[in-house]
């Protein structure tokens, strides 16, 4: 049996991969595959499963509803499509402003000195290490209404004699979204790092001695070779942000609602376990949708594991 | 030309990146030291050491430990002690496991053939490209159909019945970690020159004497940064962790925003400036010993 084991490779391949196919199966592939199972079937009335095949959940996510109040026979609430929506928006207006907050970092730390490059990496690794709900945390202090951000504008004001109203800043939506970027932006940070670092010193130079000034050098030199840095980032940043609820839940109090918020309030308060998958469904096949034809167009950078 | 030349306009992003980074953390770190219990207003640092803590309204005149008062008033917190107790086990336990069995997938995917390689291989991607909500209720959704069908099922009923806890935190924490082990080691595998195993193959040594005295040793600094990746990505988990947890199995994150959805005390930031100067020191001692091995290698 053991000098059978010893002769046959594939089986010594199995054999050493068999933990991680099992790990893989039962806490990945089965939960997804019983999420769509659960997606389908129907709430008890004590919030259990009752396994069935019916659409309901899906048709309520899309709004459409044959008990009206107006006795129509149909009607439209977008309640669901709007959460929907929201969250696609914020995760792109996130994205976007990451890269451009992102981006110039990861440039001056690239071309700094070799010797400095580790420090000032570091520098953008300890928010990063900072939990994440820490980090949530420091923003209600700087957006409250007697927040640090209210005193120093505060200051300023009195320092140029204008009157001086405290801004509403947290529960808002843009309490969020600066949230979201605060989140995200080491993850953008290090594999436009990554990738403008392999950038070799000879190619500016080339450039340089044919004449190229500094913006067609960034334009048809550095932003081209670090594209699979920004693309590795993006993805990084966008499909976290589609699912993340502590920000929305903490920064943005009730007033901001996202797939998340919606998917754990289904699971936690509302106990509707069926109609949170139908949710969750939607949010993967979303994130999916939009990762195959991001990466589809610009390729799958290999920096996504450096990160 | 200066190949480190680069124009204000980089400098001043960057410094202003810096700041947008930093200025959340200060903040953080300096209203722990606040006279103020209710903590929204930011009273002044608590004046003076007194044998006994003096309190006027919702300040704090005088304590026994000074502007440190939060500090003391956390270390006497049983249930933080408790919850940064389970983080350190499951984040240990969970660790070890993934390490052992990422690496072993790790050397099948890169030395072997077998029939379920290339389902391996992309099942590793899975928890990149979904976000991490739905791998959380998924895993969530398991476990409490399984236990509510093995309690009908034996008629369980109260300390014998399956619920969640550190059990089911440490096996879903190693569900996300192992694909990160096996990237890593992976990667490290890929440059690996495979005629020192020959060597030692050549003069006698078997399968496993091979693999302890030449491969392991060779791959070891891979093995381990993916350790120690899964370790900070268990350290930090919220979200698989918020819908895997069960009664006793609280985690220091858990904790923390379940605090944040009550009354805030500045103890809070204490917490969190202690967690932060922990990761700190644990990060400078990594770049230490990192950087010595470097030397050591060139």
């Amino acid at each position: 049996m053991l000098k059978r084991l010893r002769e046959n490779k594939s089986a010594q391949g199995t054999l050493l991969a068999l933990p991680t196919i099992i790990w893989m199966m039962g806490l990945l592939i089965i939960p997804l595959i019983l999420t769509a199972v659960v997606s389908v079937g129907k709430r008890s009335p004590d919030g259990n499963v009752i396994y069935a095949f019916s659409l309901d959940n899906y048709i309520r996510l899309i709004g459409y509803s044959t008990d009206c109040a107006n006795g129509q026979a149909s009607c439209f609430d977008p309640l669901y499509v709007s959460i929907l929506g929201r969250s696609l928006s914020l995760a792109f207006n996130t994205t976007v402003l990451v890269i451009l907050l992102a981006y110039p970092l990861a440039y001056f730390i690239a071309r700094a000195q070799p010797k400095q490059r580790n420090s000032y990496l570091f520098l953008v690794l300890i928010p990063l290490w900072t939990n994440f709900v820490i980090r949530v945390y420091a923003w209600m202090i700087l957006l409250r209404q007697e927040g640090v951000i209210n005193i120093a504008l505060g200051a300023i004001a009195r320092f140029l004699h204008i009157p001086f109203q405290p801004l509403d800043m947290l529960y808002t939506p843009g309490a969020v979204l600066v949230g979201m970027v605060y989140e995200f932006l080491p993850f953008m940070i290090l594999p436009i790092y990554t990738s403008l670092e392999k950038i070799d010193n000879s190619l500016y130079e080339a450039a340089a001695d044919l004449g190229a000034n500094a913006v067609k050098t960034f334009t048809r030199v550095t932003l081209p070779l670090s594209m699979p840095g920004v693309v590795a980032g993006t993805i990084l940043v966008f499909i976290p942000v589609m699912g993340t609820f502590i920000v929305s839940d903490i920064l943005g109090g009730r007033q901001v609602i996202l797939v998340g918020n919606l998917i754990q309030r289904q699971f936690l308060d509302a106990r509707d376990p069926t109609f949170g998958s139908a949710a969750s469904l939607i949010l993967m096949v979303m994130t999916l949708i939009v990762t195959y034809f991001y990466t589809r167009k610009f390729g799958f950078g290999e920096e996504i594991v450096v990160a | 030309m200066n190949p480190h030349r680069r124009s204000p306009l980089v400098l001043v992003t960057a410094f202003f990146v810096y700041f947008f980074l930093y200025a959340p953390i200060i903040a953080l770190v300096v209203y722990s030291f606040n006279a103020s219990r209710a903590n929204v207003k930011f009273e002044g640092f608590i004046p003076s050491f007194s044998e006994r803590v003096v309190t006027e309204g919702s300040l704090v005149k005088s304590s026994p430990c000074g502007p440190f008062h939060w500090y003391c008033d956390l270390a006497k917190n049983r249930e933080v002690i408790e919850a940064a107790k389970n983080t350190l086990t499951i984040a240990f336990t969970a660790t070890t496991i993934a390490t052992i069995i990422g690496t072993m997938a790790a050397l099948a995917l890169q030395r072997y053939d077998f029939k379920l390689k290339p389902f391996s291989q992309l099942s590793l991607y899975i928890p990149i490209v979904i976000p991490e909500i739905v791998m959380g209720i998924g895993i969530l959704t398991l476990f409490s159909q399984v236990f509510g069908w093995m309690n009908n099922a034996f008629s369980l009923s109260g300390d014998s019945r399956w619920t969640m806890g550190l059990g089911t935190v440490i096996v879903s924490h190693i569900a996300f970690m192992v694909p990160f082990v096996t990237l890593v080691v992976q990667a490290r595998l890929q440059g690996f020159d495979k005629s020192y195993e020959e060597a030692a193959m050549d003069l006698g040594a078997n399968e496993w004497i091979t693999f302890r005295r030449v491969t392991l040793p060779m791959i070891l600094p891979g093995v381990l940064s993916g350790a120690l990746l899964a370790f900070t990505l268990s350290l930090d988990d919220f979200v698989i962790t918020f819908f895997t947890n069960g009664p006793g199995s609280t985690t220091l994150p858990i904790y923390v925003y379940g605090l944040l959805r009550r009354i805030i005390t500045p103890q809070v930031n204490a917490l969190s400036t202690v967690w932060i100067l922990v990761v700190l020191a644990a990060v400078l001692l990594l770049q230490i010993v990192q950087g010595r091995e470097s030397k050591q290698h060139s």
